[in-house]
């Protein structure tokens, strides 16, 4: 790890800067993409007034989030109250760095790459509990117990899923997973698996409909209620931020990655370029399930995952293992 | 030119007094403050430093492991039992003095043990670092090589599970 970090210390300044901008970049898209979908599936035409089709809408939001004022209500806990924001965004970035754009677009092409991801994602759930605990709020409590109880419910199918995918390219490497799939991408052979990946992973980033963290109706917010600003908009920038990973993740470990669509070999299209439609796509479609489903009750998520998913998980991971055994 | 900005070498140094550093304050916020819900932050912090430590020893596998076994599972499930049992804004219990000197007396123990440990063990040279990463591989030497730490972790596993069982059979048998 030391001799990684050696060399090239250009190349991780860099690629921090490129990761940086694409934060902002993708949050700003998916906010405005976000209203639009929930717009057109709602018989409206969401933002529309600021620039063509109200692409400038979210530019003109996050100036207007910038100006306003930190609040800090009196009887939070203000360390972790402060700190909760921070917490919850690092470990994003963190993530970016092993997300294989294209054959060479990468930061860092690290040979456990994917556990990279799982172990960081564990700091949204500590930040969550962070900020729900300090704001010292009943509700805002509230939320961030029930983050982590769906999210430690969901995290189990979602290693099982990508343990059955682990299995079959046999690395952990980013890159070395996407070249396995070069002849038939994952999907194919585990359509299973990346369903119950794409499940666990709406439940995992607090999507519809698995938002009960912060069930807008019953919590108000949940565990963010009580901040304000740009402390809320960090809070923010990491789910959607997270949202990308996951999806990123999906098309690194199902959809082929950078690698063109099998019948479409022929166009000079980019591999960055794939990579970023097929992650789009995914999130398009997360974005479609939030305005069609609506919210499960918290028992029912319990034994959705409880009952369904790991068992299934169990069950698709033991059959595969088993295929594996034979065909290899 | 940015080559010469940051020399590797010292990016290194400084990164592994950072994690030290990490290391060391988790352990005393894991330690000090009177607040549970703090002291179990502190302990993630802690860990989160351990695993970077495990980076410079050249273990990235057992260092993002550590990540996500113990910040990611056990130091959130410990905080999770701890909103759902005693209401934080109660008044603390007191701080026994004899607790606290028996406490330090088998801290204190336990790091002697250890240091002679580490002094009196003739070590072997390290093993040749592989750079084999593919799941086979892994699994092959947690099952041989490794397999006594496979075991332990196990059993860590095992005794919780039983913990868990034996606490909320008292709970139940206890009249409401």
């Amino acid at each position: 790890m030391v001799s990684a970090l050696g060399p090239d210390v250009a190349r991780i300044v860099v690629g921090l800067v490129g990761i940086l901008v694409l934060v902002q970049i993708n949050a700003l898209f998916l906010v405005w993409l976000e209203r639009k979908v929930a717009g057109h599936i709602q018989l409206r035409i969401g933002p529309k007034e600021v620039g063509p089709f109200g692409i400038l809408q979210t530019l003109v939001d996050g100036v207007k989030l910038v100006g306003k004022e930190l609040i800090t209500p009196r009887h939070v806990d203000r360390k972790l109250y402060s700190l909760a924001p921070i917490v919850i965004f690092l470990p994003v970035l963190v993530s970016f760095v092993v997300i294989p754009f294209s054959k060479n677009l990468q930061v860092r092409d690290l040979n456990v790459g994917l556990l990279l991801i799982f172990a960081f994602s564990a700091f949204n759930v500590l930040a969550i509990l962070m900020g729900g605990w300090a704001a010292n709020n009943k509700y805002s409590l509230l939320g961030a117990v029930r983050a982590v109880a769906q999210n430690v419910a969901y995290e189990i199918p979602l290693l099982l899923s990508v343990l059955s995918v682990l299995l079959w390219t046999n690395s952990l490497e980013m890159s070395t997973i996407v070249k396995v799939q070069a002849k038939v991408w994952n999907v194919f052979w585990m359509p299973l698996a990346a369903l119950i990946y794409l499940i666990c992973a709406t439940a995992e980033t607090n999507r519809a409909p698995f938002d009960i963290p912060e069930a807008e109706s019953e919590l108000v917010a949940g565990f963010h209620t009580e901040y304000s600003g740009m402390r809320f908009a960090l809070f923010f920038l990491a789910e959607y931020s997270n949202m990308f990973i996951v999806a990123a993740v999906a098309t690194t470990i199902f959809f082929g990655g950078w690698q063109s669509p099998p019948l479409l070999n022929f166009l000079p299209v980019p591999g960055w370029i794939w990579f970023l439609l097929k992650t789009y796509i995914i999130i398009f479609c997360v974005m479609w399930v939030r305005w069609t489903f609506p919210r499960l009750r918290f028992d029912q998520l319990m034994n959705f995952s409880w009952k369904i998913m790991i068992p299934a998980g169990l069950v698709h991971l033991i059959v595969y293992a088993g295929i594996i055994k034979l065909i290899r | 030119m940015i080559q010469q900005l940051f020399h590797p070498g010292l990016v290194a140094e400084l990164g592994f007094a950072l994690v030290v550093l990490l290391t060391l304050t988790g352990a005393v916020i894991a330690l000090r403050p009177r607040n549970i819900l703090y002291n179990v932050l502190g302990l993630a912090l802690c860990l989160t430093g351990v695993a970077g430590l495990f980076l410079y020893l050249g273990s990235p596998f057992i260092a993002l492991m550590q990540l996500l076994i113990y910040v990611g599972a056990i130091c959130i499930s410990i905080v999770f039992a701890i909103m759902l049992s005693r209401p934080l804004h109660l008044s603390l219990p007191k701080r026994r003095p004899a607790k606290v000197g028996l406490a330090s007396i088998v801290g204190i123990l336990v790091f002697m043990v250890l240091c002679s440990v580490v002094t009196f063990t003739r070590w072997q040279p390290a093993a040749v670092r592989g750079n084999d990463w593919s799941i086979a591989t892994i699994g092959r030497y947690l099952l041989t090589r490794y397999d006594l730490v496979f075991e332990v972790i196990s059993l860590v596993l095992l005794v919780a599970i039983i913990g868990a069982i034996l606490i909320s059979g008292y709970a139940r048998r206890r009249p409401s």
